[in-house]
């Protein structure tokens, strides 16, 4: 066999953006039909680099050669020329478009400037069925699941005829069904000579897909490896510069008293039909509860009416023993909540004011921290500074604005305030969204002492792999229900796959086993 | 009065008032499919009814009955150089979009009333030699019952307007322009990254409605003040801004919400021969234009979905 051949090489590739190096001097080789992965945290420089190759940003000094020639890629058009598509992490698509309006928008077939729509249908068909991506042509994309939204972003940079595609953070926002379709999906396009650069910090999904893999870390390249003969562990410690560890180390819980209990709960959603559809539920102290579902199942309502941030139609809610049903936001923090939301740059931090300001967002009306009306502004300093110091974040000063912070250290800010206050039962919404190995494996373990410390744990998370590591019992929910609750140690991938589909528990179980039995039975034979 | 002429009466003269509306909304339109908020088209409007007015008076005399139309090429151009400054400030320099509009509309009237002081010795220009006048249009105002309604005896600029409003309609739905404007408006980020000049496409956006806002200033200085000063645009700029949220930024609707508001216009003119309404004092018929604006965008502004970013600068990456 020769050879195999290199479709990109990016040299000594260099970004500055006003002092600060996104990029330093960076080496990426990607040969044709290969899945290349490129690993980094947040913040490494990978989007820098791939926003590079695809136009957006022009690097300070470095080459880029495709296809073995020197090139310059000064715009989008001369990447699509080029034959590079992205597939965006935030998909670039125009809601109020329709899905063939988005994938034509840029090379519209026209003639005399009228779009030919027929010709464009017909086209696009012909992509999805030949690469099995199923797409609505005439719907609009504000109306389509994200996993076909996923695919009309795929399908846009194949109908401009891209021969090599970078998918970014791709499987963030789908569930675990859809994840194995994407990645059959990116093997089929390999397999038809296109080249693949998978953005990630996801390591399974690596070792599962990717034939090689570029570490980044700090704007500069590490190492390039093959993904078969490097451990998750090894490409870890890479990616971080230190040993990490995955599993959450911790010891069995000991759950007491029940710290949350919810009866027959009914939360409208804000169209008006019941997004929360008769939930009972109870979080004891010492325990994690997990709460895994698809994004959208009602899982956001849920929390919103715990912390008091949307009406509940029916039902109720107890707190530590007290009826917190509708009361408003600021009584329920005080009778022993502390709640890490799910955006925390909407809902979390106040981004434009300062860290310390941020950090007495709970609390700066009582004394010490306020007089008759007057802030102390010393107290609330040495307090944040305390907590900053305590809980590791990182950031120049108290007085940045929280929209210095990167995004883990944003977080750990949060959970600083939440926890500090000692609250009775803590409410984590997806805590590590888009964070990388390091952070995650910090809040996990603020998480799991919390829960020693006899504290109740609400863990919201669409990532499985989350709520499985850390809760002690876990409740699915499926439109606007809890269809089963499991213990973590009694369940796997695939049964609570199943139940966040909606599949009952007893058929979820027996499906599972029986591929469970299918996996043994090739594990045994190879 | 019989039925027929009253009815005639109403129709001719909402579309007379509905003209100069139906230019500048659809012009609205344009600029904030792009993304940009113009509300400055109240000050453009004032600049397109002065150069008309100045053109009218300079050129009757070489242009006869064509002078009007040549009047509104006139105020068409200075709409679009009044609209570049417009451009400038908000794509470019990243300003607020209101401040800049607030700015040109601070602006043009000192700017039209020192000119026309400059050129004439007074605040007003007097009366144009040329005006619009009432048209007939040809073969259509034959059909028996709907031709002396809508075709005899109205206003030219009128179904200019409507022409053109299903032009816009056509180019904003079906076209390769009309799509990449669009984008640009609701997803400017996605529009880059398909190689789409975001900056461009809003200048077009923009100066489209420059000229539309000044051809609709000349048309309300030639075919209904017949003369500038001062009062000649007073809100009617607003009342386009409104007509076009109305319509939901669809040239079709826009065009019908002009007529609309055009019709609120023209009442305090003609109210005086319609049975129902003759006893209602004339002061509230000046105000119902105006009353009107206030309740339709009360009952309609939060359903009303404009462009997702409307307003909202666009900063290239690199």
């Amino acid at each position: 066999m020769p050879m195999s051949q290199s479709v990109i090489e990016m040299n000594g590739i260099t970004k500055e953006f006003g002092t600060f190096k996104a990029n330093d001097n960076i080496h990426l080789e990607l040969n044709k039909g290969e899945i290349h992965a490129l690993l980094g945290e947040n913040g490494a420089g990978k989007s820098t680099l791939m926003n590079i190759l695809s136009g957006l940003l022009e690097p300070t000094s470095g080459e880029i050669k495709v296809n073995g020639n020197n090139v310059k890629i000064s715009s989008p058009d001369v990447a699509n020329e080029l034959g590079i598509g992205m597939v965006h992490q935030h998909f670039m698509l125009v809601d109020k478009f329709t899905v063939t309006e988005n994938i034509m928008l840029g090379r519209e077939k026209s003639k005399f400037g009228y779009i030919d729509k027929k010709s464009a249908e017909k086209e696009i068909k012909e992509l999805s069925d030949h690469y099995g991506l199923k797409v609505e042509p005439s719907a609009k994309v504000e109306n389509i699941t994200v996993g076909m939204q996923q695919r009309v972003e795929i399908l846009k940079t194949l109908y401009r005829g891209a021969n090599i595609l970078i998918f970014d953070e791709p499987t963030g926002v789908l569930t675990p069904q859809e994840i194995e379709e994407l990645m059959s999906i990116m093997k089929q396009l390999v397999s038809e000579g296109k080249s693949i650069i998978l953005i990630t910090h996801k390591l399974d999904e690596i070792k599962q897909v990717a034939d090689r893999c570029t570490v980044i870390r700090r704007g500069k390249s590490i190492d390039t490896v093959d993904v078969a003969d490097t451990s998750q562990q090894e490409l870890a410690d890479m990616m971080v510069g230190r040993s990490v560890t995955f599993k959450v180390e911790k010891k069995p819980s000991n759950p007491k008293e029940t710290v949350l209990k919810i009866d027959n709960l009914i939360v409208k959603e804000t169209r008006g039909y019941d997004a929360v559809k008769s939930v009972n539920l109870e979080v004891r102290a010492g325990e994690v509860l997990g709460i895994a579902g698809v994004d959208g199942n009602g899982q956001s309502e849920l929390i919103q009416a715990i912390t008091g941030l949307t009406k509940v139609s029916a039902g109720s809610i107890q707190l530590a023993g007290t009826d917190i049903t509708n009361k408003k936001p600021r009584k329920i923090t005080e009778v022993g909540l502390g709640h890490i939301p799910e955006d925390r740059q909407k809902y979390g931090l106040i981004l434009p004011m300062t860290l310390e300001e941020n950090i007495s967002l709970q609390t700066y009306y009582q004394k010490p921290f306020s007089n008759h009306g007057f802030l102390n502004y010393k107290e609330i300093k040495m307090h944040a500074k305390r907590l900053i110091e305590e809980f590791d974040v990182r950031t120049i000063s108290e007085e940045h604005t929280a929209a210095s912070l990167s995004g883990g250290n944003q977080q750990k800010a949060i959970i600083a305030r939440e926890v500090d206050r000692d609250p009775a039962l803590l409410i984590a919404a997806q805590p590590t969204r888009g964070l990388d190995v390091g952070a995650i494996e910090y809040i996990h373990k603020r998480l799991i002492e919390l829960r020693d410390n006899g504290k109740a744990v609400l863990l919201m998370s669409y990532e499985l792999d989350e709520v499985m590591n850390v809760s002690d019992r876990i409740a699915v929910m499926y439109d606007g229900k809890i269809i089963a609750i499991v213990n973590a140690d009694e369940t796997n991938e695939s049964e609570l796959g199943l139940l966040m589909a909606g599949v009952p528990l007893a058929e979820a179980k027996k499906k599972s086993d029986e591929k469970g039995k299918e996996k043994d039975a090739v594990d045994s034979t190879t | 009065m019989n039925a027929l002429d009253i009815i005639q009466l109403i129709v001719s003269s909402s579309l007379i008032y509905a003209a100069p509306l139906i230019l500048t909304a659809l012009g609205g339109t344009f600029s904030e499919r792009s993304g940009v908020v113009n509300i400055g088209l109240e000050g453009i409007m004032v600049m397109g009814a002065f150069m008309s007015a100045v053109f009218n008076i300079q050129f009757a005399s070489a242009f006869g009955g064509w002078t009007p139309w040549m009047g509104l090429i006139a105020g068409g151009f200075i709409g679009i150089l009044f609209s570049i400054i417009h451009a400038v400030a908000t794509i470019n320099l990243r300003a607020d979009h209101i401040i800049s509009g607030t700015v040109i509309n601070l602006a043009a009237p000192a700017i039209g009333v020192f000119l026309t002081r400059a050129i004439f010795g007074a605040a007003q220009t007097g009366p144009l030699p040329e005006s619009f006048g009432r048209t007939s249009i040809f073969l259509l105002d034959r059909i028996p019952i709907i031709g002396p309604i809508f075709f005899e005896n109205t206003s030219g600029p009128a179904y200019f307007g409507i022409v053109l409003a299903v032009i816009a309609w056509f180019v904003l739905f079906k076209t390769r322009f009309g799509l990449r404007l669009r984008s640009v408006g609701e997803h400017p980020h996605a529009a880059e990254t398909l190689g789409i000049k975001v900056y461009a496409m809003k200048y077009s956006g923009v100066l489209i409605s420059g000229l539309l806002g000044g051809m609709g200033g000349a048309i309300q200085a030639q075919a209904i003040s017949n003369e500038f000063g001062i009062l000649t645009i007073a809100g009617q700029g607003f009342i386009a801004m409104a007509a076009m949220i109305f319509g939901k930024w669809n040239p079709l609707g826009v065009m019908g919400a002009a007529i609309f508001f055009g019709f609120a216009q023209s009442l305090a003119r003609i109210g005086t021969y319609i049975p129902i309404i003759q006893d209602i004092p004339s002061i509230w018929l000046l105000v119902m234009p105006y009353l009107l604006t206030i309740l339709v965008l009360v009952g309609v502004i939060g359903r009303a979905e404009s462009p997702a970013k409307l307003g909202v600068t666009y900063i290239k990456s690199r």
